[in-house]
């Protein structure tokens, strides 16, 4: 199938998608500079982290720091309790700022020993 | 042109118009459902008479932004145009410097716009009128450059043009640039093709197979234009832009060739127009409004028995490189005139510098002696386009270059006041 055809199928709809964007080289590469949402398609983004993001306890579950994560990496678990993936955790600190009952703690990695 | 196609020709009405007005009528006929506008002399007119159009709601669904810069109206349209719509917008010199860095922009993201440029001279000192310098500052941006010679030509350019850009193997945007007030105000009879036969040359979109490039759908989310690392495909991103611009010149032959089977007007084969070049001895290449005044002028000189011809250039990027060097190879001496300039070149003139690299390590091709002429607008007469050719049949025949070379480029019409 030319590089067109399938690339005009990838976009009819979101099923033709792949699984996970690609290349070997630069005849396989979607005509035009763009990126499908799949998970981690930046790389490893918790490599620039500076400071991380701790939940304390005492979080009420309001969820405002899930709302506001740029990078979509709050994930809500079944207990309504929050957790942080920090793979890919750019350590931005907005959780932070946003958290009304200040339960979130931004800590420099240097200062966490045990990983 | 056989008879057949000239009977067809005739039964077709025409309507005078300027130049300006026969482009907004192409983006009308190409059916075109986003116009941003922002005024420049001489381009002005264009998006006046779009907004015309859109007012009087002759352009039903045609969306209509007014943007308070260049720089806007070519993030507009490269917004719409990924939103996956056919896109159109005019300007002019300073207009397309100032909007420079979208326009990188639109040819990196691979959208399929065409604008249509009444070219003019860039300041200071302050300048409007003809010049091709503006458009041909673009010439590392990944665009398709054209130059239309007439009237007609400006109308049917912009609609061969949507369906080269629009090719999903092609996807590039595209100028389609003429002379400032020359061609932009100035009347002669244009036909204006009927709807249906438009519609069928180039259907309105979106067409059955969807839109013609990959768009924006909140029901599909993607990222466009982010950012890649050197370790990434950016260097391979670079190289799909100047391969879609080489296979471009297929595309535009065809495209060419198909307008002329359906519409019955003859550009060459798209890229390059050969006139009276068999059989003679010096030609020219030139292109934009000039060209077709050359025409009359080679005629003049062959009806005077000296052999002559000329090689009208539509394109510039893609630039016609092989067809160029076999019009080289037919004749001795070659003049490339130029109403442009690249300062601190070989030449001086851009198409001039462009055609000597192409012609070099090529045996048996002509020697070139490049022309630059008026620049600014200056009146370049049929007399001095005569005195052009011969100046090139005298070089040729005594080995004497002209005698007002000036740093190897004959800048010719240049005042000498008493």
């Amino acid at each position: 199938m030319s590089e067109s055809k399938k690339w005009k199928k990838i976009n009819k709809s979101v099923k033709e998608r792949p699984k996970v964007q690609e290349y070997r080289n630069w005849k396989e590469l979607s005509p035009i500079p763009i990126s499908l949402p799949i998970e981690g398609n930046m790389g490893i983004t918790g490599d620039w982290r500076t400071f991380r993001p701790i939940i304390k306890e005492g979080c009420n579950k309001c969820g405002i720091c899930w709302i506001y994560c740029p990078e979509g990496v709050i994930k809500r678990k079944e207990d309504g309790s929050f957790e942080i993936n920090l793979t890919y955790c750019k350590g931005c600190g907005i959780c932070a700022k946003e958290c009304p009952t200040n339960n979130i703690e931004m800590v420099r990695e240097s200062d966490i020993k045990d990983d | 042109m056989t008879e057949v196609q000239n009977d067809f020709i005739q039964k077709r009405e025409s309507i005078i118009i300027k130049g300006n007005v026969a482009a907004a009528y192409a983006a009308k006929s190409a059916r075109v459902q986003v116009i941003s506008a922002y005024p420049i002399t001489p381009q002005t007119t264009v998006v006046e008479k779009l907004s015309e159009f859109v007012d009087n709601g002759l352009m039903p669904g045609t969306q209509y932004i007014k943007m308070e810069s260049e720089h806007s109206v070519f993030a507009a349209v490269v917004g719409a145009s990924k939103a996956g719509t056919r896109t159109f917008t005019a300007t002019s010199g300073q207009g397309i410097f100032y909007a420079h860095e979208m326009i990188h922009w639109a040819a990196g993201a691979r959208l399929p716009i065409v604008v249509s440029i009444a070219s003019r001279g860039p300041a200071p000192p302050w300048n409007i009128w003809a010049d091709f310098t503006d458009v041909i500052s673009q010439r590392d941006t990944g665009w398709m450059n054209c130059f239309c010679s007439e009237h007609q030509e400006i109308y049917d350019e912009i609609l061969m043009s949507y369906k080269v850009c629009e090719d999903h193997d092609i996807l590039l945007p595209k100028f389609v640039s003429y002379g400032g007030f020359i061609l932009s105000h100035t009347s002669k009879p244009v036909i204006l093709e009927d709807q249906d036969l438009v519609d069928k040359f180039l259907p309105p979109l979106p067409s059955e197979e969807g839109w013609p490039h990959i768009w924006m759908d909140p029901k599909r989310p993607m990222m466009f234009g982010n950012l890649i690392m050197p370790s990434s495909f950016y260097y391979e991103f670079r190289l799909k832009i100047h391969d879609a611009n080489m296979r471009a010149k297929e595309k535009i032959k065809k495209v060419a060739k198909e307008f002329e089977k359906i519409f019955g007007r003859n550009y060459g084969n798209g890229l390059i127009q050969e006139y009276e070049m068999d059989n003679a001895n010096v030609g020219v290449i030139i292109y934009g409004d000039l060209a077709l005044q050359m025409e009359q002028a080679v005629e003049d000189l062959r009806g005077e028995g000296y052999k002559v011809g000329m090689v009208k250039l539509r394109h510039f990027r893609p630039f016609p490189t092989e067809n160029l060097i076999e019009a080289a190879k037919k004749v001795k001496l070659l003049g490339v005139i130029d109403r442009a300039t690249a300062f601190g070149s070989q030449t001086g003139g851009p198409v001039s510098c462009e055609v000597k690299a192409a012609l070099h390590e090529t045996k048996g091709t002509a020697t070139v002696l490049p022309i630059i002429n008026g620049l600014g607008g200056r009146e370049v007469t049929l007399e001095q386009q005569k005195d052009q050719l011969l100046k090139l049949v005298k070089y040729n025949e005594t080995g004497e270059l002209p005698k007002d070379m000036i740093h190897g480029t004959l800048w010719d019409g240049l005042l000498e006041i008493e």
